[in-house]
C-alpha cells in the first residue's frame, strides 16, 4: 500500500491525468527560484543552454551566466575557480560529456579541492532518445560515485529535481544531479519528503516478499508494479534512492531484511550504478537475492523513448519479472 | 624602466637563493621530486612572494588577495620554499614533503595548506580555474589580480587552450598568466615530444598580450608584471624563457632531472656553493 506520509499524488494511479514533465524542466524552474534568493548562484553552460533548460536563469540573470562554448573541461575549471571566489557554480552539460568528458577536471578541482561546484548531468538513459548511443549518458553515476566528498542525487520527477537544486545551493559541497529529457509522470509533491541520505518507503505493504529501490522516473514504473504484484498476492515494499551518495544504508538494510528479495531499478548501466550501490551495501550486510533493471552492459540507440525503454527492458513489467524472479530465488525455486 | 631600486634588486635575488637551498634540502630529505623547474622557477617565485602579490601570509584568505595559481604542480617544492620563507608556515616544516600526514603533498593540494589557491599536478587544469577566478573578480568588482604560472609542457594540454580562448575572448585583464619556458618535460625537450612553438603567436591569435621575458631577469620580470596590469582589454601571457635546474651548474638544462630528487650529498654540496655565490655578492634580506 502508498504510505501516506509520503504525499504522493493523490490521483497517483490515474497516469494520463498527472502532469508530465522532464526532470530537466525542475533544473530549470528551480535555478531561477534559486538565483532570485542568492546572488552567489551563477550557471555555466557549454552551448547547450535551451536543451539544458539553462534558457531561462540566463534570462533573467543574463550578468551571471557564463557560456563557455564547447568546452566541458574549462567549464569544470571555470566553476572550481569561480566556486573558490564565492560562488555556487551550476554547470550544465549533456551527462555524456560533463562528467563524461570531463571527469579529470572534476576530480581534481572539484572532488578533491572540495568545491561547491553543482554538476547538473542532462539527458541520461536511453530515454533520450533520437540521438542516439553518443548522446545517452549510462555511466554517469559510475563516475561520480567513485568520487570521494561528492554528493549525488537523482531526482525521480521535476518536482523532486526542484527539491535537489534548492538542496544543492545550500550543502556547500561537490554535487552531482542527473536528469532526464523524457516527459514522464510527475507524482511526488511539493510535501513529499526530501532529504539527502535519506531514502523514503513509497509503499510498503505489511508483509513485504520483494523491496523495489531505485532512482530516476522509473520509480513510477517500480510503483505501477508493485500494484500489480500486489494483486498477485506478492507484498513489496518501494524505496526512493534519490540520495545515491550518501545512501541511506540502514533503510536499505531494513527493507531488504524485511522482504529478503530486493529489485533495483535505474536507467543506467548495471556496472556501479544505483544496483552496484545497493549490491556493495547487500553483501556487506544483509545477502539477500538482488535482480537489477538496469541497461545491461551494451550502449543505447536511436529511438523515441518509449520504445527504447521497452526494447531495453526497462518498464513495468520488466520490474514486475524481476519481482518473481528475485522471490524464486530467495524462495530456492529458481 | 624599472620599479626596482638595486637593493630591492639584490633582496630579491638573494630570496631566490635561498629558495635555490630550501628546494634543494627539501628534495634530498623526501627522497624524489622535481628539481629541475623548481630551481628554474625559483627567481620568479621570489619575485611574486616578495615583491608582486598582494598578500598577507599571516592571513592567507584576505579578501581581493591576489591569487598566485601554480598549474604545474609538480614543481611544489619552489612554491613551498617561497612560502615558507615569506611567512606561510614554520621554515623547518618544509622537511615534511610528501611524507604521510604532511600538508605539503607531493602535488600541492588546496585543502592542505592555506595559502595554496587550487589543487594542482593534473597538467593543463591551472589557466582554467584561474580564468575562474578572474571571472568572479570581475563579476564582483575584486581588484586583485590573478597570476597562473604554467610550465611550456602543458602547451600540449587541450584544456589550456579552451581557458586560453576562454580568457581571451571574454578580455580577461586582471589575469596574467606566466609560462615556464624551459623546453623540458619528462621524456625530453618540447621539441623532440611535440613542439609548442610558436607560443606569442598562438597567444596573439587568442587575442592575448604576449610579452617576453628571461625568467632569471628578476627586475625584467617585474617590468612584465607591471605592463600587464596597464592593459584593459585583454589577459596578459608572460612567456619567461628559463634554464632548469638554474643555480645548479650541474645539472642545468638536463632534462633527466625534470622529475628526480638530488641525493643529500649532492644538495649538500650544491646549497654550499649557492651559499658562497650569494655571500660573494653581498646580499641581504
Amino acid at each position: 500500500m502508498l504510505i501516506h506520509d509520503t504525499q504522493l499524488h493523490p490521483d497517483l494511479f490515474n497516469t494520463d491525468d498527472l502532469e508530465h514533465a522532464s526532470t530537466r524542466d525542475g533544473f530549470g524552474e528551480a535555478v531561477v527560484e534559486a538565483g532570485k534568493e542568492d546572488e552567489r548562484i551563477v550557471v555555466l553552460s557549454a552551448d547547450v543552454a535551451d536543451s539544458v533548460r539553462a534558457n531561462a536563469f540566463r534570462d533573467a540573470f543574463p550578468e551571471r551566466f557564463i557560456e563557455v562554448g564547447v568546452a566541458e573541461q574549462n567549464m569544470a575549471g571555470l566553476a572550481a575557480g569561480l566556486a573558490a571566489c564565492g560562488k555556487i557554480p551550476f554547470i550544465a552539460a549533456y551527462a555524456t560529456f560533463s562528467p563524461g568528458r570531463n571527469w579529470e577536471q572534476i576530480r581534481t578541482t572539484i572532488a578533491l579541492s572540495e568545491l561547491p561546484v553543482k554538476i547538473l548531468g542532462m539527458h541520461t538513459g536511453v530515454s533520450v532518445g533520437p540521438d542516439g548511443a553518443t548522446h545517452q549518458a549510462l555511466e554517469d553515476i559510475t563516475l561520480m560515485r567513485v568520487l570521494p566528498n561528492m554528493h549525488i542525487i537523482v531526482p525521480a520527477d521535476k518536482c523532486e529535481a526542484k527539491k535537489a537544486i534548492h538542496h544543492a545551493v545550500g550543502n556547500n559541497a561537490p554535487t552531482y544531479i542527473r536528469f532526464s529529457r523524457h516527459e514522464t509522470p510527475v507524482f511526488t509533491t511539493e510535501e513529499t519528503p526530501f532529504a539527502l541520505g535519506r531514502a523514503e518507503y513509497l509503499w510498503r505493504d505489511g508483509n513485504p516478499r520483494v523491496a523495489l529501490m531505485g532512482a530516476g522516473p522509473l520509480l513510477y514504473d517500480a510503483l505501477l508494479a508493485a500494484r500489480i504484484l500486489q494483486e498477485e498476492g506478492i507484498g513489496v515494499s518501494v524505496l526512493n534512492l534519490h540520495s545515491i551518495k550518501p545512501m541511506d544504508v540502514e533503510r536499505v538494510k531494513e527493507a531488504a531484511r524485511d522482504a529478503g528479495a530486493v529489485v533495483t531499478i535505474e536507467e543506467h548501466q548495471i556496472l556501479g550504478g544505483v544496483g552496484g550501490t545497493v549490491a556493495e551495501v547487500l553483501v556487506q550486510n544483509t545477502p539477500v537475492p538482488e535482480e537489477m533493471v538496469a541497461v545491461h552492459d551494451r550502449f543505447g540507440q536511436s529511438g523515441n523513448a518509449g520504445e527504447l525503454l521497452d526494447a531495453y527492458r526497462l518498464n513495468t513489467y520488466a520490474i514486475v519479472e524481476a519481482a518473481r524472479r528475485a522471490r524464486a530465488r530467495a524462495d530456492g525455486t529458481m | 624602466m624599472t620599479y626596482l631600486t638595486e637593493a630591492d634588486l639584490a633582496r630579491l635575488q638573494a630570496y631566490a637563493c635561498d629558495i635555490r637551498c630550501t628546494v634543494l634540502s627539501m628534495l634530498a630529505e623526501a627522497g624524489s621530486g622535481h628539481t629541475a623547474g623548481s630551481l628554474g622557477m625559483a627567481d620568479i617565485f621570489s619575485a611574486f612572494y616578495f615583491h608582486i602579490l598582494n598578500h598577507d601570509p599571516a592571513d592567507p584568505e584576505k579578501e581581493g588577495r591576489d591569487r598566485l595559481i601554480l598549474s604545474n604542480g609538480h614543481i611544489a617544492p619552489v612554491r613551498y620554499a617561497a612560502m615558507a620563507h615569506a611567512g606561510y608556515f614554520p621554515l623547518e616544516e618544509v622537511l615534511t614533503l610528501r611524507r604521510l600526514g604532511s600538508r605539503l603533498q607531493g602535488h600541492p593540494e588546496r585543502t592542505h595548506l592555506p595559502g595554496l589557491e587550487t589543487t594542482s599536478g593534473p597538467l593543463g587544469d591551472g589557466l582554467t580555474q584561474a580564468a575562474g577566478m578572474a571571472l568572479a573578480y570581475r563579476m564582483d568588482d575584486t581588484p586583485g589580480r590573478i597570476y597562473a604560472v604554467m610550465s611550456d609542457g602543458e602547451q600540449q594540454c587541450g584544456i589550456t587552450w579552451e581557458a586560453a580562448m576562454f580568457a581571451g575572448a571574454r578580455g580577461l585583464s586582471n589575469l596574467t598568466a606566466v609560462i615556464d619556458r624551459n623546453h623540458i618535460q619528462i621524456s625530453g625537450t618540447t621539441e623532440e615530444v611535440l613542439d609548442v612553438d610558436p607560443l606569442a603567436e598562438k597567444y596573439e591569435a587568442f587575442n592575448w598580450n604576449v610579452l617576453l621575458v628571461d625568467g632569471h631577469t628578476i627586475d625584467m620580470f617585474i617590468d612584465a608584471i607591471e605592463t600587464a596590469k596597464s592593459v584593459e582589454d585583454k589577459p596578459t601571457v608572460i612567456i619567461a624563457t628559463t634554464i632548469p635546474g638554474k643555480g645548479v651548474p650541474e645539472i642545468e638544462g638536463d632534462y633527466t632531472w625534470h622529475g628526480k630528487a638530488p641525493t643529500k650529498e649532492q644538495a649538500e654540496r650544491w646549497i654550499a656553493a649557492l651559499e658562497e655565490a650569494r655571500d660573494a655578492v653581498g646580499a641581504t634580506l
